[in-house]
């Protein structure tokens, strides 16, 4: 049964019923033990009382009073008893109305249980040698039985009669005690599909607050991933429709202009807006397969030579900054996917240049712990306003010191290419001067500053980066 | 008629400098809400162009700043988010009007003719005074009835003048209209711009008042 109600419902009945058949059995074994004691006590008694009245021979013999009404009476409580007196030669000296002519016990003291005439009869016998006779006095097993059936009657009845009462009790106790519950589940069923409200249902009881919690911080995670997601959806249409605009209305201006000078200029910003829409489609082409790099085959790669690569694939006759150069970098080798490794590389070293706004230097350096390595890049630029560092990596994000040629996707690739190599870009903003400090780092890192110590917790992230610090 | 554009990207504002520009509008480009702000605490401007995603922040907070202090500037929001849940985020939140990128510039120049007439009180297309009419879409002007061609500054002293025909517009006022921050402003140009647009439309049309500025002449009564 799926209903939480029905299955309680269910539970408690059946254990109610349960105790009150353990309950009535064991009232029956009892009752039966005392009224066996309390009607053998009689017997005894009786039988005594007999004995001591009769007289040897004072008894008349076989008085059969009223022996017209030998039909038992059963289901009556009056004479229940049955006496016979005989003497101990064996004669029947006396006996009650209603007693069978048969011996009712043994030849012997005490008690005994017979048959007769298809009923079981309990007896006591009792002896007085000196009168000589032997006085039996018995009554009916039936009848006995009768009484303990009676007992059990009277108290299955209103048992049986309160069931139904109890259950209606037991359900509505049920529907009252899980109203919370109905609340939850109905405030859930109503909500729209993007509702992420935490849940919020007045009072919670404390057995389903975890689910309500769990909820709760489900919704917030959705609601965060759905805010992430429409923000680089906005992001995106931004920077890929702007420069299209930018295109469109340079073309227009070409074509309805009349001065020659204007067509011309508008022709030229034509050429940059393509430039630039080239260098978003190659970020994005860049990025794409970056993205879909699984499992990169890594080798040994000197990071010197990648980076001299990069620094002489840019033409240098543009640009407003000198490159220094850690001639160190040189013989420092790292196992590392060449192709996402030059990725990254090239991305930082671009950045620095597209932000250097005045004549600067540019420098590549590195640093050495005993289980880190970071390879960084030092420009003279704007830097990042410190709010804005966690978001820079964020596709489509531009911040306020961006630069006119950005994509907004150059520091997510080198992000997304570092981790596919197994390494991580931490970036800070220089304490020496002015500008961005871009780190590559193989190793455990944390605030930006190098961990010479490792914890244990640690050991196991050391075991992935660590085998790949290897010198020239 | 003066337009301050707040947009960051260098080719699209370049773009509508020039673009708009040969509509016979007088361009100031920005690019952040700061300068934004600046702008428009300094100028009188007769329509803002608002892109919504700015540097330093959202053009709607730009957008909310200027319609809380009062601000009547209208304003087109000119942006890459036109799904119409934004559309109608941004018109709530004040603007005039809203264009989607990329967008067309004939378009654009329109929409930005139409919020500013309808600013200065006015629904027709043309602006009729005293027999001088002013086709704003087309930079010309009709003097009883017969079309005259004018250039772009003598058109823009017209338009101002023409917009509240009965107002005095001093020397600076017209020189306001005319140029942007960046255009160098030579010291008679007023002067030589009116000369030239009366002996184009006739003299009486337009009133000097001496050490005061210039109006249109009121119709004689």
């Amino acid at each position: 049964m799926n209903s939480l109600k029905g299955r309680l419902f269910l539970i408690l009945v059946t254990a109610t019923s349960l105790i009150w058949l353990v309950a009535t059995c064991w009232i029956y074994i009892g009752a039966t033990r005392e009224i066996e004691s309390v009607l053998d006590a009689r017997l005894q008694e009786a039988a005594r009382m007999v004995l001591s009245l009769a007289s040897g021979n004072g008894v008349g013999p076989a008085q059969t009073e009223g022996d017209s009404e030998q039909a038992p009476e059963i289901m009556s409580y009056e004479r229940q008893l049955s006496c016979q007196i005989w003497s101990l030669d064996g004669r029947l000296v006396a006996r009650s109305s209603g007693a069978p002519d048969e011996s009712l016990g043994e030849k012997r003291a005490g008690f005994s249980q017979r048959m007769i005439k298809g009923e079981t009869w309990r007896v006591y016998t009792a002896e007085d040698t000196a009168k000589g006779i032997r006085v039996s006095v018995g009554d009916r097993l039936g009848l006995r039985a009768h009484l303990v059936e009676e007992i059990i009657k009277g108290l299955l009845a209103p048992l049986l009669l309160t069931i139904p009462l109890l259950g209606l009790l037991i359900w509505a106790s049920l529907s009252r005690g899980l109203r919370p519950l109905q609340a939850l589940a109905r405030e859930l069923a109503h909500r729209n599909a993007d509702d992420m409200r935490p849940v919020a249902t007045g009072k919670i009881p404390g057995e389903i607050q975890p689910v309500v919690d769990a909820l709760d911080h489900l919704f917030r995670k959705l609601r965060d991933a759905m805010r992430h997601e429409r923000e680089l959806t906005a992001f995106a249409a931004h920077e890929l429709r702007t420069p299209l605009a930018g295109l469109r209305t340079q073309a227009q201006i070409a074509m309805v202009a009349s001065d020659g000078g204007i067509r011309e200029a508008a022709l030229r910003q034509i050429v940059v807006a393509v430039d630039r829409t080239t260098r978003m489609v190659r970020q994005l082409l860049a990025m794409a397969k970056v993205d879909s790099t699984h499992d990169a085959k890594r080798s040994n790669v000197n990071i010197g030579d990648l980076i001299e690569e990069v620094i002489d694939a840019l033409p240098a006759s543009d640009s407003k900054a000198q490159v220094g150069f850690d001639p160190a970098l040189k013989s420092t080798v790292v196992t590392a996917n060449r192709e996402l490794l030059l990725v990254a590389i090239r991305n930082l070293h671009e950045n620095a240049v597209c932000h250097m706004l005045e004549p600067g230097i540019i420098r590549w350096s590195m640093k050495k712990g005993s289980d880190t390595l970071a390879v960084y890049i030092d420009d003279d630029g704007p830097g990042i306003p410190d709010d804005e560092i966690s978001l820079v990596t964020n596709r489509f994000f531009r911040g306020r010191n961006k630069s006119p040629l950005g994509s907004g996707l150059g520091l997510s690739i080198v992000d997304l290419a570092l981790r596919a190599s197994g390494a991580r870009l931490v970036l800070q903003n220089r304490s020496d001067a002015r500008g961005l400090r871009a780190q590559i780092v193989w190793g455990i890192v944390q605030d930006g500053e190098m961990q010479p110590s490792l914890t244990d917790a640690h050991r196991s992230d050391f075991k992935r980066f660590g085998p790949y610090l290897s010198p020239a | 008629m003066r337009i301050l554009v707040v947009e960051d990207d260098p080719v699209l504002s370049d773009g509508l400098k020039i673009g708009l520009g040969l509509y016979g509008a007088t361009l100031d480009i920005v690019s952040s809400c700061a300068d934004g702000h600046a702008a428009l605490a300094a100028d009188a401007f007769d329509a803002l162009v608002l892109d919504l995603m700015l540097p330093d922040g959202s053009g709607l907070d730009l957008l909310a700043a200027l319609r809380s202090r009062g601000d009547r500037t209208p304003v087109l929001l000119l942006t890459a988010l036109d799904e119409v849940p934004d559309r109608v985020r941004g018109l709530d939140a004040g603007a005039d009007d809203y264009l989607g990128k990329p967008f067309d510039l004939e378009e654009l120049a329109a929409r930005v003719r139409a919020i500013s007439r309808r600013n200065s009180g006015r629904a027709a297309p043309q602006a009729t005074y005293n027999g001088v009419t002013l086709n704003p879409a087309r930079l010309t002007a009709a003097v009883n009835g017969e079309c005259i061609g004018l250039s772009r500054r003598e058109f823009a002293v017209l338009a101002a003048l023409m917009d509240r025909p009965g107002t005095v517009l001093s020397k600076s006022d017209l020189e306001a209209k005319l140029y942007g921050w960046q255009e160098e402003v030579e010291s008679n140009t007023v002067e030589v711009h009116v000369h030239k647009l009366r002996s184009k439309i006739g003299r009486a049309k337009i009133e000097t008042l001496r050490g005061i500025g210039y109006r249109m002449r009121p119709i004689a009564s």
